[in-house]
């Protein structure tokens, strides 16, 4: 018996939503007195044995450069078949890109209850019980998985990172087949922190008047080293690129803090980022909605508050 | 070319979130339903596209849903597709659903099948991965655009921190998200047709649930605001680094 936890990796670095994910496989596996095993397909710089400090005893790995880039359904088939051959009941996911991809298939294919989007550890005391977010983020579901397999994807920045000590044992695995999905070309982002895997999250909406106005928001990001957002108008009208729409229609969000300049607080916008842990609003109106789900606020005028919040910034951290 | 985009019934983006039957069920009352709007305004405006493009495509929905389901059934067609099928049963979890449309898909041969990324009710983003899977198909999540050359599909997909295109054969299952296409208001002709396309009702395969829904649970309250002058933007730097230490 064992909790088998993907271990999602991107350009030669294993994800910081993958060690959430070992911490929290690692916690479970304590908490239901099994192993904690990882799985990893692909290839990556740092030696792998060093993910024995978040708590896994095995990492199983299919050291494959064909590997890094996905394809659900060979992912899928080669995670379920470890699960059946070291025989873990529970499979732990990040709710990230790759596993939104991967979970479902893994779940359909061992017919094990999936619950994703979890925000907490299991409840074990009286069968499996998870937690997860609902309604964008408007509520909490307790969703009880009803099958000897579990599978769980857990929310990015919802589980803490724990490192202690300890070296994994790396296993080999052979993946024979060959992916069905061809990559033709990769483009990343414009932003330096992806926007799901960023800490902090400074954003910016129609409020700003347009995108000759962004600098000082680049620069708020650049002293936080934190990623740069905007809200749907402001996407819609090209100021920015659609990859920074963060929102009901967008790209939901949970980070530590988030920033929101100038933009207004629609409902729609609140589903996306209404799980960050603190949210601060810069509005000139007092009247705005956001101030409402808002836990620190400065009413005031953009173009005065955030060049003085960027000198600020710049004092704490003594950096120029 | 037959296209299958699966639809689902969702509360308007506006409307109140509560629960009733001690925290167990969604509070229905006076809400307003919609068409889920990733597969509204994504999955089945690409599909129309498509059949603009080539008029031999044939479009079907499928949705899951009892009775209640058909005005927004209705709403899809005006919008477009040649007909669609309901599957008489209440959604009860994940793999209920996708092994449903599964069950749709196997009959109809579709050439694709296009879901939205999420519903923005339960948020799981995992009928697409189930149903592929269970249709032993490739599956491409996440889409923000989607080209058809011949029988290859080449979808350009988010990655955290971009995108990547990738080429596939049909059949092929993709969850579409924003870029995919952009919504659509049906026009009067449109609703007026709608009326007189097909809607085949089937009764449910038998199948099981493997998740149920023991409670529903509304955040705690904000605790309210703490405003600080605009005049002093470094007591708020303060406040986050010592009170927040979100840094």
């Amino acid at each position: 018996m064992s909790v088998l936890i993907f271990i999602d990796h991107s350009d030669g670095h294993v994800k910081k939503a993958a060690l959430e994910a070992l911490s929290y496989g690692a916690a479970l596996a304590g908490q239901l007195g099994v192993t904690a095993e990882g799985i990893l397909l692909g290839t990556v710089d740092s030696d792998l044995s060093s993910l024995g400090r978040y708590g896994v005893k095995k990492v199983h790995q299919a050291a494959q450069e064909t590997l890094n880039h996905l394809d659900a359904q060979l992912f899928a088939r080669v995670i379920a078949d470890t699960a059946t051959a070291t025989g873990a009941t529970v499979l732990v996911f990040s709710n990230n890109v790759n596993g939104k991809a991967i979970a479902p298939r893994v779940a359909a294919r061992l017919k094990a209850g999936l619950v994703s989007g979890a925000v907490a550890l299991p409840d074990t005391a009286k069968g499996f019980v998870v937690r997860k977010n609902v309604f964008s983020g408007k509520a909490f579901a307790n969703v009880s998985i009803n099958t000897p397999i579990r599978v769980i994807a857990l929310n990015p920045n919802s589980y803490p990172v724990k490192e202690g000590e300890g070296t994994a044992e790396i296993v080999p695995l052979t993946v024979s087949a060959t992916p069905r999905v061809k990559v033709v070309s990769t483009t990343p982002a414009s932003g330096h922190v992806p926007l799901t895997e960023a800490e902090i999250v400074v954003s910016g909406g129609r409020g700003l008047k347009g995108p000759e106005n962004w600098g000082m928001i680049e620069e708020l990001a650049r002293v936080l080293g934190a990623a740069t957002a905007c809200s749907r108008p402001v996407a819609d009208s090209h100021w920015r690129p659609h990859n920074e729409h963060v929102g009901q229609t967008g790209i939901a969000i949970a980070p530590n803090l988030y920033i929101a300049i100038g933009i207004s607080g629609a409902i729609q916008h609140l589903a996306g980022v209404n799980r960050s842990k603190v949210i601060v609003v810069v509005n000139k109106d007092p009247e705005a909605p956001f101030f409402k789900a808002a836990d620190y606020g400065i009413v005031g005028d953009a173009f005065e508050v955030v060049p003085n919040m960027i000198e600020a910034v710049k004092k704490l951290k003594g950096i120029a | 070319m037959k296209i299958l985009v699966c639809i689902s019934k969702t509360p308007d983006t506006t409307a109140k979130i509560s629960f009733t039957q001690n925290n167990t069920k969604f509070n229905g009352d006076g809400v307003q339903w919609i068409i889920n709007p990733y597969d509204e305004w994504y999955s089945l405006v690409r599909a129309i596209e498509l059949k603009e493009k080539d008029p031999s495509v044939v479009i079907h929905l499928a949705t899951v849903g009892l009775a209640d389901t058909e005005p927004i059934i209705r709403k899809a067609l005006a919008i477009g597709g040649d007909e669609a099928i309901r599957v008489n049963a209440d959604s009860a979890d994940s793999y209920y659903v996708a092994a449903q449309l599964a069950e749709v898909a196997r009959q109809g041969a579709y050439d694709l099948i296009f879901t939205g990324k999420e519903t923005i009710d339960y948020n799981g983003s995992s009928i697409g991965g189930i149903l592929a899977e269970l249709l032993d198909l490739p599956y491409i999540s996440l889409a923000v655009k989607f080209e058809l050359n011949g029988t290859t599909a080449t979808v350009t997909r988010e990655i955290e921190g971009g995108e990547e295109t990738d080429a596939v054969s049909l059949p092929v299952v993709v969850s579409c998200q924003k870029g995919v296409a952009e919504q659509r208001i049906p026009n009067m002709k449109g609703i007026m047709g709608a009326r007189t396309k097909p809607l085949k009702v089937l009764e449910p395969v038998a199948m099981d649930t493997l998740t149920s829904i023991v409670s529903f649970e509304l955040p705690p309250a904000k605790a309210g605001v703490k405003l600080v002058p605009a005049d002093n933007p470094a007591e708020l730097i303060r406040l986050l680094h010592e009170e927040a230490k979100v840094f």
